[in-house]
C-alpha cells in the first residue's frame, strides 16, 4: 500500500516538473533566440522593409495606447458594476441579469470579439481599422475579469466597516466612495493588471479591429499594429525570426512584469489580512 | 439626499447592464451578418455539409466542425490528466512553500499570448512530428498538443481551489483510519471535488475551442475532415480568421456564419458548465 | 507617392474583387486587381501595369525540378500522391495551397486547376510567407507563390521546361503569369489619368521591379485612352 503512494507520489511530482519544465522552456527559448536583438535602439526605431530590419517602437506605442486606452475605457464600468453588484442589490431580477452578461462575455472567445468588433466599431461606427476600434473591443473582451476580481476585492472588505461608516451617519454612496473603494483599491488594482496582462497578448480580437499599419499612429483613428500581431505577421510570413523573437521577448517581457507585480500585491494583501 | 442616493442606484444598475449590452450588440451583429447565408442554404445543410469551397458557392462547415471537436478533444486528453495530476500534487502532496511558488509559476504560464504558444509549436513541434512520427506535421496531434498545454493553468487553477475548498477534517477522518495519502484522495478528495473538476474541464474545453491564432499556425488548415490524427485540419475559429483578409459578399457571411456556430457552441457549454455549478451548490 | 503634388490616395485592402467592387459602386476611383476581370467587372477599363509569375515551389534538396501542367494540376487535386509517380524520391507529396479568396489561389486555380478541385486534404495557409516557411522546412512539400518572395531556402520548378523569370514572363513562355490591374469607370477623372500614368512610369516601372514584378514594355504603357491589354 505504502509502495502504491510512493509511487503515485513520484509519479505525480514528476508531471508537475513537466508542466513547470514547459513553462521554463517557453520562456527560456523565447529569452535565448531573442536576447542578441535586444537592443535600445530596437525598442526606440521604426521598423524598415515591414520589419525585415528596424526596430518595434510603433508597436510599442500601439500596444500601450490600444491596451491603456481599453483599460481606461473598461475600469470604470467594470468596477460600478462591481460596486452594484455588491453593495447595491438586493435579490431582485437585475443583478441576476447583470451577472449573466458578464459570465457569458468571459466565455466569448477572442475572434468572436475580433468578428464583432469588425462589424460594429469598424464599420458600423465607422471608426475604420483603428486605435479607437481596437480599445473598445478590448475593453468589452476584458470587461468581465475587471468585474469578476473587483467584485471579489470589494467583498473581501469586512463589514464591520461599513457598519461604522452607516453609524457615523453616512449613505451607501459615501460609504462606498470613503470606505469600501479605499479598502478594496489593491485588490482592484491587481485585477485590473491581471485584465492587462491578458490585453496586451491578445492577437485575433485587435487584428481584424486595430488592422496592422506599421505606422506611428498620429490620431486615435489612424490603424495600428500591436507587439502581438507584429511579432505573429514576422514569424508566420517569415519576414524576420530574428526580430519576431525579439519582439515576442519584449513581450513576454512585458506581461511577466505586469503579473509579477499583480501577484505581488495580491500575496501581500493576503499576508496582511492574515 | 435620499433622492440623490436613488439617482446614484440607477446610474449604477445603468452601467452594471453594459455587459449584457454588449452581448446583445454581439448577438445581434454577428447573427445579423451570418443568418442569412444560413437561411438561403437551410441549417441543415450549412453544419452537415463537407465540402467548403466559398468561391464554387459551397459552404459545408461540417469538416470545421469536427475539427474543433477532435482537436478539442485532443487538447483535453492530454490537458486533464496532466492538469490534474499537477493540481493534486500541488494542493495535497507539495509542502506549502514549494505549492505556492510552483502555483504562481503555473499562473506565469497562463500569461503567456497565444500567438507564442503556436509560434513554438510551429518551430519545434511541427518538425518534430514531420520527421519523427510522420505526415506534414501540421495535424490534429500538434493542434491538440499546443491547445492542451494552453488550457493547463486553467484546469490547474480550477482544480487546486477546488481541493482546497475540501474540509481538512474529511482528510482526517479517513488518515485516523488508517488509509494511506493516495487513498484519501482517491476516495475523499476527488469524490468531493467531482463537479468542480468537471466545471473545469468545461472551462479548459471553451477554452480550447475558442483559441485561434495558436491554432491556425499548427493545424495545417485542410478543409477535409481528418481520419487521422497526423492529418491536417481546420477549425471553426481557423476557419474565421484564415480567410477573413479577402472574402466578399456570400462568402464573407459564410465566414459570419460560422461565427454564429461557434458562438453556439460557447453558449451550450456555458449553460452547461452553469448547470454544472448549480449542482454543486444543491 | 510623395512627388505627387496635393493628391492624397487612400489605400483600401481587401483584394482583388474588393477592388473591382469598390470602383463599381463607385467607393473608389482605382482598384488594384491581380487576376483578370471577371463577369461584370469586365465593364471596367483595366491598365496593366505588370505581371507577376507565381512560382511551383519545393524544398532545395527534392530532386524534381519540372513538372509539367498537367502533373502540377494531378499533384494539388490529389490524385498523384508521391513524387515517385512524377519522377522523383519516393516520397508522399504535402500539398500546400492558399487560401480561397485570395488572388494567388484564384490566378492558380484559374491557369492551373480549371474545373478542378484542389485537394482538401491540402495544407492552407494564409500568405506567401507562410506557404515558403512550410516548404523550406519540408523536403516532400509543394507549394506556390508570388515569384518576388521566392528565396534560397525554396527552389522555383520549371513547367514544361521553362523556369520563371524576368525574360520568360516577357516572352511569355512561362505560364503561370497574372496580370497586376488597375481598374477604372470609363472616363477616368485627371488625378486617376494622372495616378495611372505615373504607374506606367520609368519610376514606378522601377518600384515594381524591386518588388519581383515584371513591369509591362514602355512601348506597351499605351497613352490611349482604352489602354488595351494584350500588347
Amino acid at each position: 500500500m505504502k509502495m502504491t503512494d510512493r509511487r503515485i507520489t513520484l509519479l505525480f511530482t514528476c508531471i508537475t516538473g513537466l508542466t513547470i519544465l514547459i513553462l521554463v522552456f517557453i520562456i527560456g527559448f523565447i529569452m535565448v533566440k531573442g536576447l542578441p536583438g535586444l537592443t535600445l535602439s530596437f525598442l526606440l526605431e521604426s521598423p524598415k522593409e515591414m520589419g525585415r530590419t528596424g526596430g518595434i517602437f510603433p508597436a510599442i506605442v500601439g500596444t500601450v495606447l490600444l491596451t491603456g486606452m481599453a483599460v481606461v475605457i473598461a475600469a470604470p464600468v467594470g468596477v460600478l458594476t462591481a460596486v452594484y453588484l455588491t453593495e447595491y442589490t438586493r435579490d431582485t431580477w437585475l443583478p441576476k441579469i447583470v451577472r449573466f452578461g458578464t459570465e457569458s462575455l468571459a466565455g466569448i472567445p477572442s475572434i468572436i470579439f475580433g468578428l464583432f468588433g469588425f462589424l460594429f466599431f469598424v464599420i458600423y461606427m465607422d471608426l475604420g481599422w483603428s486605435v479607437l476600434s481596437g480599445a473598445l473591443t478590448l475593453s468589452a473582451m476584458i470587461l468581465p475579469t475587471i468585474v469578476r476580481t473587483s467584485e471579489e476585492a470589494i467583498r473581501a472588505v469586512p463589514d464591520a466597516y461599513r457598519e461604522v461608516s452607516f453609524a457615523l451617519g453616512s449613505t451607501r454612496w459615501q460609504t462606498v466612495t470613503s470606505v469600501v473603494l479605499p479598502s478594496a483599491k489593491p485588490g482592484i488594482m491587481t485585477g485590473v493588471m491581471l485584465a492587462v496582462g491578458r490585453a496586451i497578448g491578445e492577437t485575433a480580437a485587435v487584428i481584424f479591429t486595430a488592422g496592422s499599419s506599421l505606422r506611428l499612429p498620429g490620431t486615435l483613428l489612424d490603424s495600428t499594429r500591436t507587439l502581438p500581431v507584429h511579432f505573429y505577421i514576422l514569424a508566420r510570413e517569415g519576414i524576420s525570426l530574428e526580430n519576431a523573437y525579439s519582439t515576442a521577448l519584449v513581450l513576454i517581457l512585458l506581461i511577466l512584469v505586469i503579473n509579477i507585480t499583480a501577484y505581488a500585491v495580491m500575496n501581500r494583501l493576503a499576508n496582511k489580512g492574515r | 439626499m435620499h433622492n440623490k442616493e436613488t439617482l446614484i442606484q440607477w446610474l449604477l444598475a445603468t452601467v452594471a447592464l453594459s455587459a449584457i449590452a454588449v452581448l446583445a450588440l454581439i448577438i445581434i451583429f454577428i447573427f445579423k451578418e451570418g443568418s442569412p447565408v444560413i437561411a438561403r442554404l437551410g441549417l441543415a445543410k450549412f453544419i452537415t455539409g463537407t465540402k467548403w469551397s466559398p468561391t464554387r458557392g459551397m459552404f459545408g462547415i461540417l469538416p470545421m466542425i469536427l475539427g474543433s471537436v477532435w482537436v478539442t478533444l485532443g487538447a483535453l486528453l492530454i490537458g486533464v490528466p496532466m492538469g490534474l495530476a499537477t493540481a493534486i500534487f500541488l494542493a495535497e502532496m507539495a509542502p506549502p512553500g514549494a505549492s505556492r511558488i510552483l502555483k504562481f509559476a503555473i499562473q506565469l504560464l497562463a500569461g503567456i499570448p497565444s500567438v507564442v504558444f503556436g509560434f513554438i509549436g510551429l518551430v519545434i513541434l511541427v518538425p518534430f512530428i514531420r520527421q519523427w512520427i510522420g505526415g506534414p506535421g501540421f495535424s490534429v496531434l500538434a493542434a491538440a498538443i499546443v491547445l492542451g498545454i494552453m488550457i493547463l493553468p486553467t484546469i490547474v487553477s480550477v482544480c487546486y481551489d477546488v481541493f482546497k475548498a475540501v474540509p481538512e477534517a474529511y482528510r482526517e477522518g479517513m488518515l485516523a483510519l488508517g488509509a494511506t495519502r493516495w487513498q484519501t484522495i482517491k476516495m475523499v478528495v476527488l469524490p468531493a471535488a467531482k463537479s468542480g473538476i468537471i466545471a473545469a474541464v468545461i472551462l479548459g474545453m471553451g477554452r480550447a475551442i475558442g483559441e485561434t491564432m495558436a491554432v491556425i499556425m499548427v493545424a495545417g488548415n485542410a478543409t477535409k475532415i481528418p481520419v487521422s490524427p497526423l492529418e491536417p485540419v481546420r477549425t471553426l475559429t481557423s476557419n474565421i480568421a484564415l480567410e477573413m483578409g479577402y472574402a466578399i459578399g456570400e462568402h464573407r457571411e459564410a465566414l459570419f456564419a460560422t461565427g454564429i456556430v461557434l458562438f453556439i457552441i460557447i453558449a451550450l457549454l456555458n449553460t452547461l458548465a452553469r448547470i454544472v455549478a448549480r449542482s454543486e451548490k444543491v | 507617392m510623395s512627388e505627387k503634388k496635393n493628391i492624397i490616395i487612400n489605400v483600401q485592402g481587401g483584394g482583388s474583387s474588393a477592388g473591382a467592387r469598390a470602383v463599381l459602386s463607385e467607393v473608389a476611383e482605382v482598384g488594384m486587381l491581380s487576376r483578370e476581370l471577371q463577369g461584370d467587372e469586365k465593364a471596367l477599363i483595366p491598365t496593366i501595369i505588370a505581371y507577376d509569375a507565381i512560382a511551383i515551389i519545393v524544398h532545395p534538396l527534392n530532386p524534381s525540378c519540372n513538372l509539367d501542367i498537367t502533373e502540377i494540376r494531378s499533384i494539388f487535386a490529389g490524385e498523384i500522391t508521391n513524387w515517385s509517380e512524377v519522377g522523383g524520391n519516393a516520397r508522399k507529396i504535402h500539398i500546400v495551397a492558399r487560401e480561397e479568396g485570395s488572388g494567388t489561389r484564384g490566378a492558380f486555380d484559374e491557369i492551373i486547376m480549371g474545373e478542378t478541385e484542389v485537394a482538401p486534404g491540402a495544407i492552407v495557409q494564409d500568405s506567401n510567407g507562410a506557404v515558403r516557411e512550410i516548404i523550406a522546412g519540408d523536403p516532400s512539400a509543394i507549394g506556390y507563390l508570388s515569384l518576388g518572395l521566392v528565396d534560397k531556402r525554396v527552389k522555383a520548378m520549371a513547367i514544361s521546361g521553362v523556369l520563371p523569370s524576368v525574360d520568360t514572363v516577357t516572352e511569355k513562355t512561362y505560364k503561370l503569369v497574372r496580370p497586376m490591374i488597375l481598374a477604372t469607370l470609363e472616363n477616368p477623372g485627371k488625378e486617376t489619368r494622372d495616378f495611372i500614368s505615373f504607374c506606367l512610369s520609368e519610376k514606378a516601372r522601377e518600384i515594381l521591379a524591386r518588388e519581383g514584378l515584371v513591369p509591362v514594355a514602355p512601348t506597351a504603357a499605351g497613352r490611349s485612352p482604352k489602354p488595351d491589354h494584350d500588347k
